[in-house]
């Protein structure tokens, strides 16, 4: 229990520290950015408290929106994937999810892949409604959406093969 | 009563999603109104301290254009100096700087941003060094925002890039004066709204700050025409304006005073 206590401690604070520092500064083609702190939500494991998963998040994205000075749209999107992600597990992972012994290492890659789209694309699109708060720029919010999720999406995929340990 | 404490249990996600979603679209909508972000922002202790440090190493990797950016700049200065008009053996030289109503402080930007909808900057000097809410901010070639919160020793400045900035705008050749805002699209363009349709507007024309918001000094560079348009009533011009600053480089900026400003503000509400 210590140990992945430790573990998603570090990862709260890698991700933040990753964020803002790095991932915040590509502006490719001016305006695209992946997030990919979402990563510490999307991998938080699954038998724990939704409550516990709810707080967090809402602490990260928080902490996000301190360093970008951007309000709490970070805060806000970060809260809704956490509330929504067990209706997507449940859509993404069908049968391991309600047997309750997934392990995200274990999975097999397309289930995978389609977890991660899914909550990105939901996460992007609150993120960028809330930064842009008009509807009449709906066109701007879904192209921003789709840009930035494709990145988000294919980074997160990386990072996830690059830091999985082997399952033997 | 029961019953009341049996629905809170069995909805306590979502009770505490609504909550928490809440506080979110509380702080951003604060934050889309004009300086009243109250909790969340970059000036503080942790955050400031963060982006302080990397840049102290981030600094190294733009020397050479910024020292070219201060040598043109000191290039342009001197020539100003040794063209004008009062000749230098018989310059005032009070050191009390009487009648002087803008006093200038240097300051690095440890934060840029130009991606967002509503840009914020952030920088390495606060109350410590004297910054207040609302004193101007530019560059070395124009403006650059205004000061919005302040810590100890870091500050926020809502950028020209920003959807919520309002600045007293002119052109330079005549006295017709309108409002620089930003639509949220290029970070090279800025769009002054509010020119009388009977300005004789010219593609290519400069824009400069007007002074009249007690904020810039009049004159401060902005950019130059790019196209313009009359807008739907069709009795103002919305001028597309072409940044002389490069917004996404920006290093060293100069924090602008006014000293009278007290003074303008208290006549303006005595009236």
């Amino acid at each position: 229990m210590n140990s992945i206590f430790s573990i998603h401690t570090i990862r709260f604070v890698a991700l933040v520290f990753v964020q803002v520092l790095i991932f915040n500064h590509i502006n490719f083609l001016g305006y695209i950015n992946p997030y990919i702190y979402i990563l510490f939500i999307a991998l938080f494991p699954v038998s724990n408290n939704r409550v516990i998963l709810i707080m967090l998040s809402f602490l990260l994205g928080i902490t996000i929106d301190m360093f970008l000075d951007t309000g709490g749209i970070h805060a806000g999107a970060s809260v809704f994937i956490a509330y929504i992600r067990p209706i997507v597990l449940k859509s993404s992972f069908g049968m391991i999810y309600e047997h309750q012994t997934m392990k995200f290492n274990a999975v097999d890659f397309g289930s995978k892949l389609t977890y991660f789209t899914l909550l990105t694309v939901l996460h992007h699109i609150v993120l960028f409604s809330l930064e842009i708060f008009s509807i009449s720029k709906i066109l701007l919010i879904l192209q921003k959406t789709l840009f930035s999720s494709i990145f988000t999406i294919l980074l997160s995929v990386v990072i996830t093969i690059i830091f999985s340990r082997k399952s033997k | 009563m029961q019953q009341i404490i049996n629905f809170i249990i069995r909805n306590k996600n979502f009770l505490l999603f609504l909550l928490l979603f809440g506080f979110s679209l509380l702080f951003t909508i604060q934050s889309h109104s004009y300086h009243r972000s109250k909790f969340i922002n970059s000036a503080n202790f942790l955050t400031g301290g963060v982006y302080n440090s990397i840049n102290n190493i981030n600094n190294y990797f733009d020397l050479k254009t910024q020292n070219q950016l201060l040598t043109e700049e000191n290039k342009r200065l001197r020539s100003l100096l040794s063209n004008s008009a009062i000749a230098l053996d018989s310059v005032f030289t009070d050191s009390l700087m009487f009648g002087k109503s803008y006093n200038f402080y240097t300051s690095n930007v440890i934060k840029n941003s130009y991606s967002l909808h509503n840009n914020i900057l952030t920088l390495n000097k606060g109350r410590n060094d004297s910054i207040k809410q609302d004193f101007g901010v530019i560059s070395q070639k124009g403006i650059i925002g205004i000061v919005d919160k302040t810590s100890a020793n870091y500050a926020t400045v809502i950028s020209i890039l920003n959807t919520t900035s309002r600045i007293s705008a002119q052109l330079k050749k005549t006295n017709h004066f309108g409002t620089l805002t930003w639509n949220g699209t290029s970070p090279e363009f800025n769009q002054l709204i509010d020119i009388p349709k009977i300005a004789p507007v010219v593609k290519g024309d400069t824009i400069i700050t007007s002074g009249r918001s007690s904020i810039f000094p009049k004159g401060v560079p902005i950019g130059i025409v790019e196209d313009f348009k009359l807008d739907q009533a069709e009795n103002y011009y919305e001028i597309n304006v072409r940044l002389f600053n490069d917004m996404t480089s920006v290093e060293h900026v100069y924090i602008i005073e006014n000293a009278n400003k007290e003074e303008i503000k208290n006549l303006l509400s005595d009236n």
